[in-house]
């Protein structure tokens, strides 16, 4: 099988493992498995637990990070590392595409045929 | 060949439209607060010959082959979006990758430990997510001990003669998932149960935490793949400096 069709391939069933709980438990809450761990921290120490120590981002703005704010640094970390990847990601194509053209086979290196060492 | 670069574009395109349909919400590292004092320290304490291991192992590497980072750069940037995409599961809550077992295949499990610090002091501060306190847990279930199980079994696969990228998946599917087990043994400590102990506590933290992780484990193993994969096709001289790929 080619790689390209073994990669869209694997990246469909990713999408399928995602999204299929979200189709699947319709009005599931899907909240963070935190708040469960902190439910059964509750539960074994038989009480409402304490945190000793508040995040330092929620003792600097004086409360709870608003849920859009979150979202929205989540997305911060995901752009940085996106863009690293596809920054990176980018220059080897365009630096294999290079190296194909000078070693003059770049005309018959056809979409299809990418090779695995 | 623009459609190779197109696979390129694809696979970013596709990572940035899963964080579009998550929902969001809280997710799993140990929160802020929720280990007491000493262990919170024991935990950091541990980490810390990694982190130094970690640091000297790095340093090698990009002595040895200066260009090989870039690859560094993008195992670290996987942890970062891996570890920041919250995957609805079959329980109905939501939890995120590790995106650890990649760097420990190319770059050895204690260089892992280092990336992966790096990803934990940015949610802790930034996100309420994690926690400063509980750092050093966190950094040991996540960023070492992860990794050291996704080297094992990628090592073990070698041994086995196991087709390479199955090896792959399975060391990262599987370093994804002991991450949570060792999370779960982590709380159990400073929460055993009052019958039973220890162990019995272990269990009902697993019980939160493993059937909502399975699903993710097989997600981040084959995106890991999937990497490996463009990284192949793509940075087989890096890939063969820092030992991943054999010469010839």
């Amino acid at each position: 099988m080619k790689t390209r069709t073994k990669v869209i391939i694997l990246l469909v069933i990713v999408l399928l493992i995602a999204l299929i709980p979200l189709f699947a438990l319709k009005g599931a809450e899907f909240g963070g498995s935190d708040d469960a761990g902190s439910q059964v921290v509750n539960e074994i120490t038989g009480g409402d637990y304490q945190p000793w120590f508040t995040p330092v981002m929620e003792s600097w703005i004086g409360g709870e990070l608003p849920g859009e704010i979150e979202s929205l640094l989540f997305c911060v970390q995901t752009g940085i590392g996106v863009g690293i990847i596809a920054f990176v990601m980018g220059r080897l194509v365009e630096r294999n595409k290079k190296e194909k053209t000078k070693s003059g086979k770049s005309g018959d290196s056809g979409d299809s045929n990418i090779a695995i060492g | 060949m623009k459609k190779k670069q197109k696979i390129a574009l694809t696979v970013s395109a596709v990572i940035a439209l899963a964080l579009g349909v998550v929902p969001a919400a809280g997710a799993m590292h140990i929160m802020e607060g929720y280990l007491p004092v000493a262990y919170c320290i024991a935990w950091g304490v541990i980490c810390i010959p990694f982190l130094v291991a970690g640091w000297f192992s790095i340093k090698k590497t990009l002595t040895g082959h200066r260009k090989s980072i870039t690859i560094l750069a993008m195992t670290g940037a996987f942890i970062f979006v891996l570890s920041s995409l919250k995957i609805p599961s079959v329980t109905g809550s939501c939890s995120h990758m590790t995106g650890t077992g990649l760097g420990a295949i190319l770059f050895g499990a204690t260089a892992v430990s280092i990336l992966g610090i790096i990803v934990l002091i940015f949610q802790a501060i930034l996100l309420a997510h994690g926690g400063l306190t509980t750092l050093g847990a966190n950094t040991f279930s996540m960023a070492i001990a992860g990794p050291l199980v996704s080297l094992g079994i990628y090592k073990l696969s070698k041994v086995l003669k196991i087709n390479k990228h199955v090896g792959i998946f399975l060391a990262a599917a599987l370093g994804d998932l002991f991450t949570y087990c060792v999370t779960s043994v982590q709380l159990a400590l400073a929460y055993p149960s009052a019958q039973g102990g220890v162990a019995t506590s272990a269990v009902k933290f697993l019980a939160v935490f493993a059937p909502t992780q399975v699903p993710l484990a097989v997600i981040e193993g084959l995106l890991t793949v999937v990497i490996i994969f463009g990284l192949e096709t793509y940075a087989k001289n890096e890939l063969t400096e820092i030992g991943f790929l054999k010469v010839g």
